[in-house]
């Protein structure tokens, strides 16, 4: 624990600690363009140089400067002062100032720094640098001639994303950053780079243009496109989420969110549906409230019991799923299920369906077995604690078709039969993790294998849950034993869907048809009766990301045309219906839920006790499909986002984009 | 004059053959099992004795360096000996010269400072446009482990040791230490901030010494003849001889071995012929290659060629790449060229070198016909100023140095040519290229 002087401060810090952190320590502010907490070090924008005695009479680089013991920091000398102005200076020769019309304008480091940094006036009268354009993909636009050559971006690529597709060519001031063959980045998490460019170099594509931060409405919220729970900041202007950034959260998404979280929110305005609709003769026409209401109640006339059913579609709050499961109770119906993917696994307690480990535990493990999940489709920012795993020393196995998981892995086979034959590496490890994934789940019995094979490894388990809404309807108990399959083979007269779109609904051809919902897509086309829903930005819910961790959203905007919160419509519905639902306000509904399901009404992260041995059905085998095939496209959102779109017909399937000469 | 008995580079010239057989003749691989059997620690102490000092300009006791290195390396983490070959600096040229005409010096003193070292193996990292040196060079250790001199049981000492050679791609940065260590492991060449030092975790994050060409080849000289006879040269704490390399305008340039602190005079008039014109016509000396400021003639004319000699004179011995201008140079042109290696060279890196070098060179080519202001030389002072010391290595230093020796020796030249601009007066003659 090395003691030190900061500008006349005592400060101690932790043995390890750099010169900059204890700096921070004694609440003083370091300029700093390429050092980043979560990156490694790379010394090289010298912007902050501190003056530290005893040493060399030069200013020293603090962010790669180990503090020690005895160490006088000076940060307000007129020795650091000079260094910041110099390096300021050279810093802006060569950087084109064109403020007015870059993206970063506002929320710019450089902009900041120099205003509290700079000198203020620049002595230097020769040209400036220009480079020529780079393309990195959909994602990120560049303007190269803003870089300053921090390196933050080809550090992140190789050591957060996994990627080694971002470098640096050439030398001295004709250095430039580049994806070297103008491709774009093949990473889901290359927006990423934007947040970490200090400067306008690398921005936003889809966002470019759209508005200044100064505009933005920022608002707290939960994203939904994994079962991640991702805490983001929704930025809206007017009626329309403009972008998603990500809000730190050490013990879920760190400071990162995937390409997915930050850029599928231009679907959010189109695609949707933004009144009723009835079917009449086949044909979906739009109506009135009323109308829709009258549709559903001639329905549900006669109709008890089982013979009413409810589904709860991936993107679905807390809230709703309760006021969908009340409605049912009230008509004696248990006919519920939340796993519209088909998979099976025990829901006897929260243990079983819980990634157990938590996503920050992964980091920690020595073995990871994978069984059946492709982490960086389905949970992108728990790969990514794989991967600091894997450089803590790691080992990762996986059963699966072989996909390219940005890391080393050792692969035992497609089957899931591999459970029985692990190699000694594993079975020997200590700190073992078992991460078993839908593609597992929807193989019969291939949950209670995982489970089983956990248990004899004293491993950890944990379920990698794909969709936002699973966990949450399953705390509260939106299942049927049986899952999917069960509800169909009841045969519902009557079936509520929670916006569900990712399920093959012909299944239920005779069922009337319920959809709230916010897009025309799948479930939308099979229902008899579309109400509009509101998105995940559009109403104050509740998620349970796969660890359980209940998270809170805020409202960004309303709803769009005629939409209301999902809860309401039912209250609303249940009103037409006779069942009037028992809350009228969202502090009741929600006090309602605190007392059926206490965990619910709590934000973190609730115990959820030892893990009971699973019986084991005999030798399982089968060969495992992983349940995401294009991870741009894998909701209604996403589906509607032209970015999206893009990025998968890009970096998935190899179409080419040429840029119109400018 | 140093006696020729008293050389360690017999063969500078190339007057005999390089290879093996001939080097035998002239004393090298004689016996070294003999000298590693003297012990690691005892052949570290003999090189602290005889008083050398690092040849690739810094000047750091190589004996001391030695002795940084992990004495019982651990099980997966080999020590390395690393050759700086990479000879890049303007003015240099005797590495080359081992190499071409003495490469079985070099491979010898490789395999003694690896041995003393603990180091498991060197990598001579030669500069990629020596394509004949690094032939000979592949050549020469091509035949040292044929005769089993090197490789396993090396010099049948029991001791196995491999030398490798690299070849650079033309990089000067690769010749900083840690750069040339980023570019053997394949990376780009960008030197390393320090601490880490090499030492602790150099070459693959394992121990790492790197040493200079002529730091490793006089070693085996060094102890047959003993530390004494080397310390008999040269003044205190510069000791030994030294392959100083002479051009410009001098009679005859040259590269020749002679002893530390020979006065600058004496070394021009023995070995090269004088001074082009005559002592009177000496304008201005950069004295141990183009990254060391000028000396101008009145300073230099006597000064003891070393280390603490030249430091007196505000510049340095650097790789004694000595650069003799007299009075038909064009100084300002002179080190503006200068300043365009530099901007050409530098990595890119750290802001201050990759911002200030391009501008440093910009100013200096408008200095150079006058086309600025008088204030404009105090402001190229200072951008100096905010290049040295801020960067990450060294080369952010050598940018600026022989700028600030210019302007401290030369500014009424500088001044003179912006006041005859602004008069109206035609720029100066520049001489014919």
């Amino acid at each position: 624990m090395p003691k030190l002087k900061v500008d006349g401060i005592d400060v101690e810090v932790p043995a390890g600690a750099t010169v900059l952190q204890a700096c921070e320590a004694a609440g003083k502010e370091i300029p700093r363009f390429c050092y980043h907490e979560r990156l490694s070090i790379a010394g090289n924008c010298r912007m902050c140089l501190v003056e530290v005695k005893p040493g060399p009479p030069k200013p020293q680089a603090s962010c790669a400067l180990p503090a020690a013991d005895g160490q006088e920091v000076r940060t307000d000398s007129a020795m650091t002062k000079k260094a910041r102005e110099g390096v300021m200076e050279f810093l802006l020769i060569n950087h084109p100032l064109d403020c007015p019309i870059c993206d970063q304008g506002g929320e710019c480091d450089l902009q900041d720094q120099s205003m509290a940094y700079g000198k203020g006036h620049s002595r230097y009268d020769e040209n400036k640098r220009a480079v020529t354009e780079k393309y990195m993909g959909p994602i990120v636009k560049t303007v190269m001639t803003r870089c300053i050559q921090c390196t933050r971006c080809v550090r992140f690529a190789e050591e957060v994303a996994g990627v080694e597709e971002i470098g640096a060519i050439y030398r001295g001031e004709n250095m430039q950053i580049t994806t070297y063959l103008e491709h774009a980045a093949t990473s889901e998490l290359s927006g990423n780079v934007v947040d970490l460019c200090p400067v306008g170099a690398l921005t936003s594509k889809p966002y470019a243009f759209e508005a200044r931060p100064w505009e933005l409405k920022k608002t707290p919220g939960i994203d939904v496109m994994d079962a991640v729970g991702t805490n983001v900041r929704l930025d809206s202007r007017g009626r329309q989420v403009l972008r998603s950034l990500p809000r730190i959260n050490e013990d879920v998404n760190e400071e990162w969110a995937s390409d997915k979280t930050r850029h599928a929110v231009d679907g959010l305005v189109r695609n949707r549906i933004d009144k009723p609709y009835v079917r009449v003769g086949g044909k979906l026409q739009s109506a009135t409230w009323d109308e829709a209401f009258q549709a559903i109640a001639r329905a549900a006339e006669g109709v008890t019991g089982n013979a009413i059913g409810g589904l709860a579609g991936d993107l679905a709050e807390v809230e709703s799923v309760y006021a969908l499961k009340t409605l049912l109770g009230a008509y004696g119906s248990s006919l519920h299920e939340a796993r519209v993917d088909g998979a099976l696994y025990d829901v006897s307690q929260p243990a079983s369906w819980r990634f157990n480990p938590t996503i920050a535990g992964v980091e920690h493990a020595k073995a990871i077995l994978l069984v059946g999940s492709n982490p960086r489709w389905e949970a992108p920012l728990v790969n990514t604690r794989i991967r600091k795993a894997i450089k803590r020393g790691a080992k990762v196995f996986a059963i699966g078709p072989q996909v390219d998981l940005t890391y080393p892995v050792e692969w035992l086979g497609e089957d899931i039969a591999a459970l029985g034959d692990l190699p000694d590496a594993l079975t020997q490890a200590t700190d073992v993790i078992v991460i078993a994934g839908m593609g597992a789940c929807t193989i019969e019995g291939g949950y209670g294998a995982a489970r089983q094979t956990a248990a004899a490894l004293g491993a950890g388990f944990g379920l990698l849950h794909t969709a936002a809404g699973r966990v949450g309807a399953l705390e509260l108990g939106f299942v049927t034993e049986g899952g999917l399959a069960a509800v169909a083979a009841a045969a519902p007269k009557l079936l509520f869907l929670l916006g569900v779109d990712e399920t093959d609904l012909s299944a239920f051809d005779g069922a009337f048809k319920v959809y709230i919902g916010t897009h025309g897509d799948r479930g939308a086309h099979a229902a008899d009766v579309i109400l509009p829903g509101a998105a995940y930005t559009e109403k104050p819910g509740t998620w349970a990301n796969l660890e359980g961790r209940v998270q809170r959203a805020e409202r960004a905007v309303f709803p769009v045309g005629d939409g209301r919160e999902d809860w309401t419509i039912l209250r609303a519905l249940s009103a037409v219906l006779g069942k009037t639902l028992p809350f009228d306000n969202l502090g009741a509904l929600r006090a309602k839920i605190a007392g059926d399901h206490p965990t619910l009404a709590n934000e973190g992260i609730a115990l959820s006790g030892a893990l009971d041995v699973a019986p084991r059905g005999g030798d399982v085998s089968g060969a495992i499909v992983y349940p995401i095939t294009d991870f741009y496209l894998t909701n209604p959102i996403a589906r509607s986002s032209p970015t999206m779109q893009r990025c998968s017909a890009e970096l998935l399937h190899g179409e080419t984009f040429a840029e119109a000469a400018e | 004059m140093l006696a020729d008995k008293d050389r360690i580079f017999t063969n500078v010239y190339g007057f005999q053959d390089w290879r093996l057989a001939a080097a035998r003749m002239r004393g090298d691989w004689d016996d070294t099992k003999a000298l590693m059997l003297k012990g690691q620690d005892p052949i570290i102490d003999e090189m602290k004795a005889s008083g050398l000092r690092g040849r690739g300009g810094a000047g750091f006791p190589t004996g001391t360096k030695w002795s940084f290195m992990p004495k019982e390396p651990k099980p997966g983490k080999p020590n390395f000996l690393v050759i700086n070959a990479d000879e890049s600096e303007p003015g240099s040229c005797k590495d080359r010269e081992i190499i071409r005409h003495d490469p079985h010096k070099l491979i010898e003193g490789a395999l003694i400072a690896g041995y003393a070292m603990r180091a498991r193996a060197a990598y001579i990292y030669i500069r990629g446009e020596y394509i004949r040196e690094a032939e000979t060079l592949f050549a020469a250790v091509a035949e040292a482990y044929d005769a089993g001199l090197i490789g396993r049981n090396a010099c049948g000492s029991g001791y196995d040791f491999d030398v490798f050679v690299h070849r650079g791609a033309g990089a000067y940065i690769c010749g900083e230490e840690t750069a040339m260590l980023e570019s053997l492991e394949g990376k780009k060449g960008q030197p390393r901030l320090k601490p880490p030092f090499p030492a602790g975790a150099g070459l693959y994050g394992c121990p790492t010494t790197v040493n200079n060409v002529e730091s490793i080849a006089v070693g085996p000289t060094i102890l047959r003849r003993g530390a004494g006879w080397f310390a008999s040269f040269g003044a205190e704490n510069n000791r030994g001889t030294k392959l100083f390399q002479i051009s410009g305008h001098v009679n005859k340039p040259c590269v020749v071995e002679e002893a530390m602190s020979i006065p600058f005079r004496q070394l021009i008039d023995e070995h090269c012929g004088g001074i082009r014109g005559g002592w009177d016509n000496l304008l201005a000396v950069i004295p141990g290659g183009s990254s060391v400021p000028l000396v101008p003639a009145k300073d230099i004319m006597d000064a003891p060629m070393d280390f603490d000699g030249l430091r007196a004179v505000g510049s340095g011995l650097g790789t004694a790449a000595v650069i003799v201008m007299d009075k038909s140079t064009d100084i300002v042109r002179a080190i503006s060229r200068i300043s365009y290696f530099y901007k050409h060279e530098s990595c890119g890196q750290c802001t201050p070198c990759r911002e200030g070098t391009g501008w440093m060179w910009r100013v200096m080519e408008r200095l150079r016909e006058g086309h600025a202001d008088v204030e404009e030389i105090d402001m190229l002072q200072e951008v100096t100023k905010q290049v040295e010391g801020h960067t990450i290595c060294a080369l952010g230093d050598a940018a600026a140095w022989p700028i600030q020796g210019l302007i401290r020796h030369f500014r009424p030249e500088i001044e003179r040519r912006i006041a005859a601009r602004k008069g109206g007066e035609a720029p100066l003659a520049v001489a014919a290229e």
